[in-house]
């Protein structure tokens, strides 16, 4: 193969691998924003909460990754409704400074007591022996693990668009997106929908927290450090949108590895330049509705 | 003169003058590290390095006390660093400084000990030139060229690479270790074809991009230097990923790639890697082995101390060794001159300090990991003995 074409491949897998991490656990934080603008910067402590509980599962009682995984997406999104009910729910039509002041203090609060139960290191997990290696395609071998991230995406993302696309409850929240008084003078229960919209992106985002163990690897300041990629992920697809979420990842996983690929002097810039200029031309996000 | 210097001098007397009547006298020793954020873990390593040594070793400060202040320098950017320092120096009025995980912290706070006449014990920080910085800087980790030079010729001559890419964390020891492996390995004979920066210290990057162009190149080996802990196990676990071994890549660098602390959670993919190190928790000397043993009863069995806990430990032996042959009264000249030629049987092998470079002068070992059955253990299979830091030795750039 050519050496151009190596590098498109190469930045096209690791890129797309990379996005859909990110889409997972940004796309709860999008249709939670839109759906009730509350801005939440404490989503990525989730994701966080979601890793480490993995990590508990697999290292301390012996459970494999693939239960692991889905036992911790539930743990997560059960354990958020509370966070929902009693913290959030107060602030609703708050101003969104009060909004940011209660999430980045949960961010702290995460960030401490992680650090206070796990210690700053960094944990490891053992992948079971399919994920190791390389899957050979033919013209080129990519590595299992990423292949299998990839995989999940793509099925969450497929899930999520059948789930708001074709059925009624995708339709309710749609419709709250779109106008949430409108929607609860027609009945739906905007206040409920919510919720459970709410623990379905913390689980979402428990998922996404698991699996970027061994890509990004994981510490007490995740939340942090990955807080500035979900925000952008929201504005540039548009909040309330998970299409936009979709190609917002992809865009952004895409744009950071060829950046990095191709100019690792400078190349880790690039998306702030590419989001800049995208929110100029279209402020709303690329699939969001004009305020 | 200005206040600051008047308020430094007052402290400086009035540290010299108060304990002279004492018998028993307490030295302030002012500890700088990381002890937040995400390199918190090596402020820790080094605290309980010193900790045990002050344990295990009451009796080597004479009659004298230390009393250690701890301030945290929170991330590798330097100001916070000498923030502290100077607050030490004028508030604490301590008599010597220890510590410095990262390089920009001990680079920022060099004038401050210049200038107050605090001798500064560094215990990590490696790039090259911080010794030429100030006459009471002294070294007890290493210097980047400690462990990059002589694994530029050993790459070449034993492993048979030819080519080599470079993949560095773009910061001064970053830059350091790329310098000190080009320099040796061009000097072999091999040519270095790709220099990465890959990202700041602060926080782990995804290695993906940045390895994967590496594999797409094609060298023979890989010479990777990031900060040690976290930086280290995601190079080593994306490298696994990519099948880059299976490629015909050989990974080599500094020993700060494989932390005992972070070596069994590194799994298979460590067992492809060559490294240039001082320490490894594995080593099988009778100073290291009551080393491990004591670290194991004070901190718990699962817990292995690291190379920088040995700095942390031979830094507070130094400590102790300038404090009991002044009788405590401890000056700036004093403590310069206990710690210049000093000689020290330390986990890691024998080592000294270089009367004239007042770096560390060392054993390094060439040393591979391999599987034992099931727990992964560092196996040294060369060793080149007492290196003097090879960047001031060979006066380069701003080592001359």
């Amino acid at each position: 193969m050519g050496d151009v074409l190596v590098a498109t491949v190469s930045i096209a897998f690791d890129g797309f691998a990379y996005a859909m991490l990110l889409f997972m656990i940004s796309v709860g934080l999008s249709v939670t924003m839109g759906l009730m603008g509350f801005v939440n910067l404490a989503h990525g402590a989730f994701a966080m909460a979601g890793g480490y509980v993995l990590v508990s599962l697999m290292n301390s009682l012996g459970v494999p990754f693939l239960p692991a995984l889905v036992i911790a997406a539930i743990v997560v999104a059960v354990f958020s409704v509370p966070f929902e009910r009693v913290l959030y729910r107060p602030l609703y039509r708050a101003s969104e400074l009060e909004q940011v002041l209660l999430s980045i203090g949960l961010v702290y609060i995460a960030v401490g007591g992680i650090t206070y139960i796990y210690g700053p290191q960094p944990p490891h997990i053992a992948l079971p022996s399919f994920l190791e290696g390389m899957i050979d395609l033919g013209f080129k071998s990519f590595p299992a693990y990423r292949v299998f991230v990839i995989v999940i995406g793509l099925v969450t993302a497929l899930g999520l668009w059948l789930g708001l696309e074709r059925t009624i409850a995708g339709a309710r929240i749609r419709a709250a997106v779109d106008n949430r008084r409108m929607a609860q003078s027609v009945g739906i229960k905007v206040d409920r929908l919510f919720m459970l919209t709410f623990a379905l992106g913390s689980g979402l985002a428990a998922v996404g927290g698991g699996l970027a163990i061994n890509i990004l690897g994981l510490n007490p300041r995740f939340a942090f450090i990955y807080l500035v990629f979900f925000l952008i992920i929201v504005v540039v697809g548009g909040m309330g949108s998970v299409r936009g979420a979709f190609f917002a990842a992809i865009l952004l996983g895409i744009i950071d590895t060829g950046g990095k690929y191709l100019w690792p002097e400078g190349g880790a810039f690039f998306i702030y330049v590419v989001t800049m200029a995208i929110l100029l031309v279209r402020p709303q996000g690329l699939f969001g509705k004009p305020a | 003169m200005s206040i600051r210097k008047v308020v430094i001098s007052l402290a400086a007397a009035a540290a010299m003058l108060a304990p002279a009547a004492a018998l028993a006298k307490t030295v302030k020793v002012g500890v700088v590290l990381t002890f937040s954020g995400g390199a918190a873990q090596f402020g820790d390593l080094i605290e309980k390095g010193m900790k045990l040594y002050m344990k295990e070793h009451p009796q080597a400060f004479g009659d004298n006390k230390v009393e250690l202040i701890n301030r945290d320098s929170k991330n590798p950017g330097g100001a916070v660093a000498k923030t502290m320092v100077k607050e030490l120096i004028t508030r604490e009025g301590v008599q010597m400084l220890a510590g410095f995980v990262f390089s920009p912290n001990a680079m920022a706070s060099a004038p401050l000990a210049t200038q107050a006449k605090v001798p500064m014990i560094i215990m990590n920080a490696g790039t090259a030139w911080i010794t030429k910085l100030s006459p009471y800087i002294a070294r007890f980790s290493f210097s980047m060229w400690h462990a990059a030079y002589p694994m530029g010729a050993y790459a070449h001559d034993k492993l048979g690479c030819k080519t080599a890419a470079v993949g560095y964390t773009d910061y001064p020891p970053g830059k350091d270790s790329l310098e000190a492996f080009k320099t040796g390995f061009e000097k072999a004979g091999g040519k270095v074809v790709d220099a990465v920066p890959m990202g700041g210290p602060r926080e782990v990057p995804d290695f993906t991009p940045f390895l994967q162009r590496v594999k797409d190149a094609k060298p023979d080996c890989f010479y990777v230097f990031v900060p040690s802990g976290n930086h280290a196990a995601a190079v080593v676990k994306t490298f696994g990923d990519l099948g880059m071994a299976a490629a015909g890549i050989k990974l080599i660098g500094p020993g700060d790639l494989v932390p005992d602390t972070e070596l069994q959670g590194m799994g298979t993919p460590a067992t492809a890697l060559t490294i240039m190190h001082n320490y490894a928790a594995d080593y099988d000397n009778p100073a290291n082995k009551a080393f491990v043993k004591a670290w194991k009863a004070a901190y718990g069995a699962s817990t292995t101390p690291d190379f920088m806990a040995v700095a942390g430990w031979d830094g507070m032996a130094a400590i102790a060794h300038a404090i009991k042959v002044q009788n405590g009264d401890v000056t700036a000249a004093g403590t310069m001159k206990a710690l210049e030629g000093w000689k020290f049987d330390s986990p890691r092998g024998p080592i000294m300090i270089d009367p004239k470079t007042r770096d560390i002068i060392q054993d390094e070992h060439v040393e591979k990991i391999v599987d034992d059955n099931g727990r992964l253990k560092v196996k040294v299979i060369d060793t080149i003995p007492q290196v003097k830091d090879p960047c001031k030795a060979l006066k380069i750039g701003k080592c001359g």
